[in-house]
């Protein structure tokens, strides 16, 4: 049979990218010597149309059956070329990919080394594509359904864009209601429109919309399956309050024992109180009490009054025996939209937040400025004081080495809206300590250009310190002005941190559980950076907001949209084809000894007891080849990592040339 | 003159961590020494112990493989196997004569391109003090390599 | 008679087993007297070397060689069997894998010489004693299978072959119905299919804990990696009918791989440590090179300890 084995070998040069290390000319004359290799070619864009139209070509004409691609990752362009195989009537897995350029051109500079190296990984692939055999891709039902977790702006976007399309979207969210941080803001830079006139519409929508199953306090505890068929099991905390019940009346929270609200509230980020019944503000959705066991007076004694259950009388709304409930549901596709957390300004002491009062956070600066917030919208300090002076500090968590060395892409925007409305309610002194504006949306360069003509002070350089400045409560902002290059020493009442976004704290337990990855920074990873931006390399899983990367709302609404096109794209194709790649018994050989049985997570692995021995259920099965290596007497083997495959490879990149 | 010993690492990427990582690694244009031959597997749990005897066996003068975190396996817990593996082949490679330093178990996520290069260069250069690994069932040397030691 | 087709038996670096083992056919062995020729059985018979080097090329029906190949004079009678017989028979684990003498591949020759001899009294290659010139055969660094040396026709696996291999390896030759060249003559698939403790083992066994035979008392009916026994059963090709799990005692691997593995230590040891529930549990393992290439170490892809032996 080998003798009948023609390989193609195509080197690409991805212009510069290769060629520029490799000597492309070379490795193809090379290539063409290796034994079964009937020809060689380089060419300048492998993947593009003409590159493309090239290899069919030469199927045809050449009688090729076998094709090596010595170009990019085979993350990237591997479906690529064994479309074009199909195409050009060769069954797609006669097609090997090399990966010359991330592994080797981009890596290395020495020039004879990398193409070494590109000879030796060819000469592997040659050796093994020899061996391939034909596979079938198979083929299965997609359910209709998508989860959406996360309720904030991109979750929110994205599960109405597939319930308006007809799909039934269950809507998970970990707080008592949805919204997320954009709920907490005030204004939105750069149109200046209110955060909640614009969120509390589509909020209200997701509630009524008969193809949306919201469930708030609810959390993802387990996901099993694949593309097209997950099944999910979600963890519903109690409320205490039967939500279908609860009118939103509010009567209840009047009516706590407790006559002070103490407990402190998580939605004005501290600066004002609520009480242990509550509901979050006053749009949230669902619109429906909450009560809070750690503080409630009847979880802690038991003895309560129960005020808040006289109160609401008849309906009967409050449940304070309410368990918490595990849910299991099929869906095809997944849109992770879980967002962020906003940097702990109290990791850089140096500016004083949680020490001097009179520094905040940006975003507790959003819940003063508002109408709805603790202060009703006047800018009042802890200190009671209004500020005459307030000095903005950006890139607070952003762009430094020792917290986090991205740019966190929205602070330098919200920071010169916050000092516009800060100017607008109190004619304070504003100043901005920047390291650099960034404004490089739709009409943000202009918004910058507004509010250093409003008289916003602007001061290039990283503020260093913050330091009480004298007895009346002043603090003082220590930074090199560096288009003065001088230090300069600027006495504010009022400091504003403006402090970055950073990944969710369970970034990492819920990457896990959907069994996707993180990059550096610990957001989720796309499948790739512009191809595939809101893809993972979990099929059916995708990506939306900042739980991917810091983004502003446009953004974030941008990417829900474009994660609920991709998922509406997979589920209305209503069947997807899977990779051959899993490992089957060679039943013949198969000696019954269940080695292989516990070393299938997917539990695809059964024990004929008729047979005695050992068999793969192909649909289960999700082809990590563990359970091959496992087998003691090489009688399982995986489609496209057979043993011989690898030994090949083996052989052919030590093989001396 | 003959030219310095240069090692030849056969290495056993995942497709989910370790691969990407070195894909992200050549996407940064990080730079490392250029001895590794990449051979992509599904899952470290893959990567059977007759491969890495086989590379040796072969001329390898190290083999590495790379897999995801304790506890990121994209197939759960396939590296877990790995460990388990590599542990009993770390002992018997050890009464084989082949130097510890020659074969390596790295966890590597996809975010860690950086760790591909420092992992890579590390072994390298620990491979290259311990010389070649001179199996009596080395194959002969090849022309390529005879050619570079003519120039 | 001269229409009985002539057979030779030769042995090697090997313990007598497998000569004993052909003995152990009892009665049989008078049939195969009966329908062969041996015309070399240093073992049993009279004959020397010449006798062998007389013959034209060829003119053996098959020769049956056991022990492995650690000896000048060894590669040497391997040799000259090869060129007379027509199909040359790897008798036995040593032939076929090395076998436990494979295991001086741990070592160099000076250092085996050195567990025997003082170390100034060396056996030389050559001397002279008394005006006599003396002549030893080369001890090699390495031990190899008779197929390192010689191309082999068949294997006839077993520390030693059991007699039902044997004679179905020799009832084969005679009737002419041998499979494709090259082949082990015992079944390709592993020895737990014939295990009378197959059904013993569960189907999710995790080893918390291994022991050695001496250090529990077997439990006689049930699978030996479910007790903790490091058994290589699941690794190792059958046909033997178990005797050794009968004896209760664990498999060791005499009969070798499966066609389907390159490597037997290889193979086996990731099979165990793939259901050892963590790293701890495979501390029990004291050798492990003498637990997975108890019979095969000249044989596997290593086929030595790096130690400078190199002849």
């Amino acid at each position: 049979m080998h003798d009948s084995v023609r390989v193609g070998v195509y080197v690409c040069h991805c212009g510069r990218n290769i060629e520029g290390t490799i000597d492309v000319r070379e490795v193809a004359e090379y290539a063409a010597t290796l034994p079964g290799v009937a020809l060689a070619r380089d060419y300048r864009y492998m993947c593009s149309d003409p590159g493309q139209e090239l290899i069919r070509q030469d199927i045809r004409d050449q009688d090729l059956n076998r094709v090596v691609v010595a170009a990019c990752s085979p993350c990237l362009h591997e479906k690529t070329f064994r479309h074009v195989l199909e195409q050009a009537g060769l069954n797609p897995y006669f097609f090997q990919m090399v990966n010359i350029r991330e592994h080797a051109s981009w890596v290395h500079e020495d020039r004879r080394a990398a193409t070494v190296k590109a000879k030796d990984l060819i000469r592997a692939a040659v050796r093994r594509v020899r061996l391939h055999r034909p596979l079938e891709r198979r083929q299965v039902s997609i359910h209709p359904d998508v989860l959406v977790v996360g309720g904030g702006i991109a979750g929110i976007h994205a599960a109405l864009t597939l319930a308006n399309s007809g799909k039934h979207v269950y809507l998970v969210e970990r707080e008592p209601t949805i919204g997320g941080h954009m709920a907490q803001f005030d204004k939105t830079f750069p149109t200046l429109d209110c955060a909640a006139c614009i969120l509390t519409p589509k909020m209200t929508a997701v509630k009524m919309h008969p193809k949306i199953t919201l469930w708030t306090l609810s959390e993802v505890a387990r996901v099993e399956g694949y593309v097209g068929n997950y099944q999910v099991t979600v963890r519903r905390k109690p409320r205490y309050v039967l939500e279908d019940v609860c009118i939103g009346c509010l009567e209840c929270i009047e009516a706590c024992v407790y006559k002070q609200a103490k407990v402190p509230d998580a939605f004005n980020v501290g600066l004002s109180k609520r009480k242990p019944v509550y509901i979050p503000f006053p749009q949230a959705v669902p619109q429906v009490v909450v009560i809070d066991p750690e503080t409630c007076i009847e979880f802690k004694s038991g003895r309560c009054k129960k005020t808040c259950v006289e109160v609401c009388a008849d309906r009967k709304a409050i449940d304070f025996h309410q368990q918490e409930e595990l849910k299991t549901i099929d869906v095809g596709a997944i849109i992770l939209a879980t967002g962020f957390q906003v940097f702990d300004g109290r990791r850089l002491p140096y500016y004083g937040y949680g020490a001097y009062p009179n520094v905040y956070t940006a975003l507790e600066v959003e819940r003063l400025v508002n109408a709805a917030g603790p202060t009703a919208g006047e800018i009042v300090m802890r200190d009671g004081r209004r500020p005459r002076s307030v000095g903005i500090v950006h890139c607070v968590g952003s762009r430094d080495v020792h917290t986090n060395a991205y740019c966190s892409r929205v602070c330098c925007m919200y920071s010169l809206k916050l000092a516009h409305l800060i100017k607008e309610r109190t004619s304070a002194e504003v100043y901005n300590f920047y390291i650099d504006i960034r404004a490089p949306g739709k009409g943000f360069e202009e918004f910058y250009n507004r509010v250093a003509e409003e008289g916003t002070y602007l001061v290039r350089g990283k503020v260093a310190d913050v330091y009480p400045a004298d007895h009346d409560g002043r603090l003082m902002l220590q930074v090199e002005d560096t288009l003065l290059g001088m230090v300069r020493k600027i006495p504010v009442d009022m400091v504003v941190l403006a402090t970055g976004l950073e990944p969710q704290a369970d970034a990492q337990q819920v990457r896990r559980l959907f069994n996707i990855s993180c990059s550096t920074e610990g957001f989720f990873l796309e499948r790739h950076p512009k191809l595939a931006p809101v893809s993972t390399f979990t099929e059916g899983i995708f990506l939306a907001g900042c739980c991917q990367g810091p983004k502003d709302i446009p953004d974030s609404v941008a990417q829900a949209g474009a994660a609920a096109g991709e998922a509406l794209a997979l589920i209305d194709a209503g069947s997807i084809e899977l990779e051959p790649n899993t490992a089957h018994v060679l039943a013949e050989a198969c000696s019954g000894c269940k080695t292989c049985v516990p070393m299938c997570p997917y539990q695809a692995i059964s024990f004929n007891e008729t047979e005695k021995k050992a068999q793969i259920n192909e649909v289960l099965c999700k082809g990590c080849g563990t359970c091959v290596a496992a087998c003691p007497s090489g009688s399982i083997q995986q489609n496209l990592f057979e043993d011989d495959e690898i030994f090949e490879e083996i052989a052919g990149v030590l093989e001396y040339a | 003159m003959p030219e310095p010993f240069e090692p030849r690492i056969v290495a056993f990427f995942c497709n989910w961590c370790t691969y990407l990582a070195a894909d992200l690694a050549g996407t940064s244009r990080l730079r490392y020494a250029p001895n590794t031959r990449v051979i992509r597997v599904m899952c470290s749990g893959r990567v059977d112990p007759q491969f890495v005897l086989d590379a040796f066996a072969q001329g390898a003068d190290g083999v590495l493989i790379g897999g995801c975190h304790p506890g990121d396996c994209h197939y759960q817990e396939g590296n877990y196997k790995a460990l388990r593996r590599v542990a009993l082949m770390k002992r018997l490679l050890r009464e084989m004569g082949i130097e510890e330093e020659r074969f390596r178990l790295e966890w590597i996520s996809a975010s860690e391109g950086d760790k591909v290069r420092s992992v890579i260069n590390d072994m390298v250069a620990k491979v290259r003090a311990l010389g070649p690994l001179r199996r009596p069932a080395a194959p002969a040397p090849s022309r390529e390599l005879i050619e570079e030691v003519i120039h | 008679m001269a229409d009985k087709p002539k057979v030779a038996f030769y042995w090697c670096a090997a313990c007598g087993g497998c000569e004993e083992a052909i003995v152990d056919l009892g009665e049989g062995l008078l049939e195969v007297a009966a329908a062969v020729e041996i015309v070399f059985w240093p073992v049993a018979l009279d004959f020397k070397r010449r006798d062998i080097e007389q013959l034209a090329d060829h003119s053996l029906a098959a020769a049956f060689v056991n022990g492995a190949i650690r000896t000048g004079e060894q590669e040497e009678m391997a040799r000259l069997l090869s060129a007379k017989a027509q199909l040359l028979f790897a008798f036995g684990s040593c032939a076929h894998l090395g076998g436990i003498p494979g295991l001086a591949n741990l070592f160099t020759s000076r250092e085996v010489l050195a567990t025997a001899y003082p170390p100034d009294n060396f056996p030389r290659h050559a001397c002279r004693d008394n005006g006599h010139a003396l002549e030893l055969p080369e001890l090699f660094d390495t031990v190899r299978p008779l197929d390192q040396v010689v191309p082999v026709d068949y294997y006839v696996p077993g520390c030693p072959p059991t007699p039902r291999i044997i004679q179905s390896a020799l009832q084969a030759l005679l009737s002419d119905t041998l499979p494709p060249r090259g082949s082990v003559l015992a079944p390709d698939v592993a020895l737990c299919e014939e295990c009378p403790r197959k059904d013993s083992r569960p189907p999710d066994l995790t080893v918390a804990a291994f022991h050695r035979p001496h250090q529990i008392v077997i439990d006689e009916e049930k699978c030996m990696l479910a007790q903790g026994i490091l058994c290589l059963g699941p690794a190792t090709r059958g046909g033997c009918e178990a005797p050794c799990i009968r004896g209760n005692m664990p498999c060791t691997g005499c009969f070798g791989p499966t066609s389907r593995v390159r490597d037997f230590g290889g193979k086996a040891l990731s099979a165990v440590a793939s259901v050892a529930a963590d790293e701890a549990a495979l501390e029990a393992i004291p050798d492990p090179v003498g637990a997975f290439y108890r019979y095969s170490l000249p044989a596997s892809l290593l086929r030595r300890k790096k130690n400078g032996g190199d002849r």
